[in-house]
């Protein structure tokens, strides 16, 4: 049996990112039951609040960190056709941030540090939670650092080559990582770490939220960029078809990594401390944003006919039915890209400056997320498992008909989840309640909803059983395979890539600036001013 | 380098549809001064009580002399207080509030009416209500164990 190089590492990283992702799904199914009050006796305040910090944590920072990690020594290793130089580098990053989610994971299951994954300053946790946050994102930077290491190595044995799509953009996304992962950290370091040991009295929340929400939003398209690759290098593959235009597909990447960074204050349209003007200035960056991700939508249904047409499929609509979709992640791709067209038009609504007071910090905002994240992302998540683990293990997968109902199951519960949470939001749910003791007429219409939102989270649950099981047995599976993976080509092949979208040098140089405009005066200003800190408070 | 006839119609497309959004956000916020509730003002939260403003007898709803309103409310571990206010309709209301302890939630559902309420600042909004009844303000900020219980009434009254 063949070997991939970096096989341990890669499913190293994997198998901690699906292990989390398990454990925090068997929370999420507690929480809709919870929430929909079916069992008055679970509706325990602290079990709820502790519960909704830990899903969100090791489904925001866990699970997708490592499977980013595990993902980009994957594209990296297989795109450059190159081994991982000094491994014992990236199983140090490995280490670190497992250390860290260890730490951070036992406070949180312990039940101190129900803060919420926003952290929410004055509300305080343990400081050992604060500390594994910062070694988890540490630990990443090693990846990061790791990931342009070897495309600037590569690039360097192989001079005037085009780097493979695949690994252009980990490495946007590992440049787009180190730049908004700071945010956090510098919150974590200098005002959350400190003040929970008791070295400082106080914090000054409006500088805490405005650091937390400089890495809010660019934080997820760290989790939605390998999607999107995924849909670029490898849909387009296995379906048999093309990448439509590759030149597109480096120019979306690099917008995204750009300008996804300093537009973070759209999270902070309802706080006061931060001057109107700010927020439309970052109002703009956000509907900006959205054009890349535009972009992507047709470069990838572009693939898709090409594929489509190559199979024999005929007119406008023939191609469609000759794709094969019994190939998990072509059918992936496709789920993912309606989720995403569905939370995309929602996002129009929270990006909007006067349009979000209606939805800010509703139940649609959590309808929104889980459809953006969980859906459009985690599903490309799971059909790059697919893909992937036969190459690395060199075992077939264990059933493609489980993998394709799996997928199929993600699609239908998250829309059976998320598309009352919208509707309630509207009615004006709160978000993050562990129950709704309200008068009778705010709680109208609320209940048909909240029975779809249970329905919809045990789908999601045996969705997620199916998966790690499909993931488990292929371990087991006698049946090998090659681990053969080739670069996607392209329609028209640039005869040779200009530098700009060969790399990143200018690209890093002008988000700096950009991060500078977006944020430098907005966190000078908590500097400039009389601010009162506050003290710490238990919840 | 190459880009498709069809692909270059898409990229304008939507390049004019994102700019046109902003557009139409730009004319409400810059025109018709719709903006969300900024108020870059600080407060010293642990001693609120003391503060002109915020002290208990300062409280609640008050007529200025131009006939707006403006309420006073303070948003702590579990209420808004005082717990029931009452505003006429089709007035200009602005709404003036802070919190003594840890992140609230302000949001009235069914009239657009929210803001944060952030511990060392103070949260203002303008509003004007275009209808009577009664409405309930909800905490929408995870702020501790009793959050869910985080609510009061408000009621609109004729002018
Ligand atoms: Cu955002
Ligand atoms: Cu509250």
């Amino acid at each position: 049996m063949e070997k991939m190089h970096g096989k341990n590492l890669i499913l190293a990283n994997m198998w901690v990112a699906f292990t989390f992702f398990m454990v925090a799904i068997l929370l999420g199914v507690f929480q809709v039951l919870s929430r929909a009050g079916y069992v008055p006796g679970l509706q325990i305040p602290e079990l709820y609040f502790g519960s909704v910090s830990t899903h969100g944590v090791i489904m925001g920072f866990v699970l997708t960190t490592f499977a980013i990690m595990g993902f980009g020594y994957f594209a990296a290793v297989n795109s450059l056709k190159m081994n991982i130089p000094h491994k014992w580098f990236g199983w140090t990053g490995f280490i670190i941030a497992l250390t860290g989610t260890l730490m951070a994971a036992s406070m949180l299951l312990s039940g101190q540090a129900s803060v919420m994954y926003t952290f929410y300053p004055p509300l305080k946790a343990h400081p050992l939670f604060y500390a594994g946050a910062a070694l988890l994102v540490v630990g990443s930077w090693f990846w990061a650092f790791h990931m342009i290491w070897m495309m600037n190595k590569w690039k360097k044995e192989n001079p005037g080559e085009t780097v493979p799509i695949l690994m252009f953009g980990t490495v946007a996304n590992a440049i787009l990582w180190l730049f908004t992962s700071l945010g956090v950290t510098l919150e974590i370091l200098f005002l959350l770490l400190p003040w929970s040991l008791g070295w400082i009295e106080t914090v000054d929340v409006g500088l805490g939220r405005t650091l937390f929400s400089w890495t809010l939003h660019a934080i997820v398209y760290f989790w939605l960029i390998p999607a999107y690759l995924v849909l670029y290098a490898i849909v387009p593959k296995e379906a048999g078809g093309k990448l439509f235009c590759d030149e597109m597909a480096r120019i979306s990447l690099i917008m995204l990594m750009v300008i996804s960074v300093p537009i973070g204050m759209h999270h902070l349209y309802m706080d006061p401390f931060q001057a109107a003007g700010w927020k439309l200035v970052h109002m703009v960056g956000t509907l900006l944003v959205a054009l890349p991700t535009l972009f992507t939508g047709f470069t990838v249904l572009a693939g898709l006919e090409i594929a489509g047409r190559l199979a024999g499929g005929r007119g406008p609509f023939g191609w469609f039915f000759a794709v094969p979709w019994g190939k998990p992640v072509v059918l992936a791709g496709m789920l993912s890209l309606l989720m995403l067209t569905f939370g995309g038009f929602g996002g129009l609504v929270n990006a909007s400056y006067s349009l979000n007071a209606l939805v800010h910090n509703t139940q649609w905002i959590t309808g929104h997320f889980h459809l953006i994240f969980a859906g459009t992302s985690i599903i490309m998540y799971f059909a790059f498992a697919y893909y992937m683990w036969p190459k690395v293990t060199g075992k077939e997968l264990f059933s493609t008909k489980i993998a394709l109902w799996q997928l199929w199951l993600w699609f239908i519960g998250m829309l059976t989840l998320t598309l009352p949470w919208h509707y309630l939001g509207m009615l004006g749910q709160p978000r993050r309640i562990s129950s709704s003791p309200y008068p009778e007429v705010v709680r109208e219409g609320w209940a048909l909803q909240e029975l779809g939102m249970f329905i919809g989270g045990v789908i999601l649950m045996v969705s997620a059983v199916l998966f790690i099981y499909n993931l488990l047995r292929t371990h087991g599976n006698t049946i090998s395979v090659a681990p053969a993976f080739n670069n996607v080509e392209c329609l028209n092949p640039a005869a040779r890539m200009p530098a700009l979208l060969n790399g990143f040098g200018f690209w890093t140089v002008l988000i700096f600036f950009y991060l500078i405009v977006g944020y430098g005066y907005p966190v000078l200003q908590f500097f400039l001013m009389e601010t009162h800190g506050v003290e710490p408070w238990g919840i | 380098m190459h880009i498709d006839k069809l692909e270059k119609f898409w990229i304008w497309l939507t390049t004019i549809t994102a700019f046109a959004a902003t557009g139409v956000l730009g004319f409400y916020a810059l025109h018709l001064n719709i903006h969300p509730p900024s108020n870059v003002e600080t407060i010293d939260s642990s001693r609120l009580h003391l503060s002109k403003e915020f002290n208990e007898n300062n409280l609640g709803v008050k007529k200025n002399a131009d006939g707006s309103v403006t309420v006073t409310l303070v948003a702590a571990r579990y209420g808004f207080f005082p717990s029931h206010i009452k505003v006429p309709a089709n007035t200009p209301v602005k709404l003036r509030i802070a919190s003594p302890d840890v992140l609230h939630g302000f949001h009235v559902p069914g009239l657009n009416f929210a803001t944060m309420v952030i511990p060392g600042y103070v949260s203002e909004v303008h509003a004007k209500f275009p209808k009577t009844g009664e409405f309930f303000l909800l905490c929408n900020e995870f702020c501790g164990l009793g959050h869910d219980h985080m609510w009061s009434k408000l009621t609109v009254t004729n002018k």
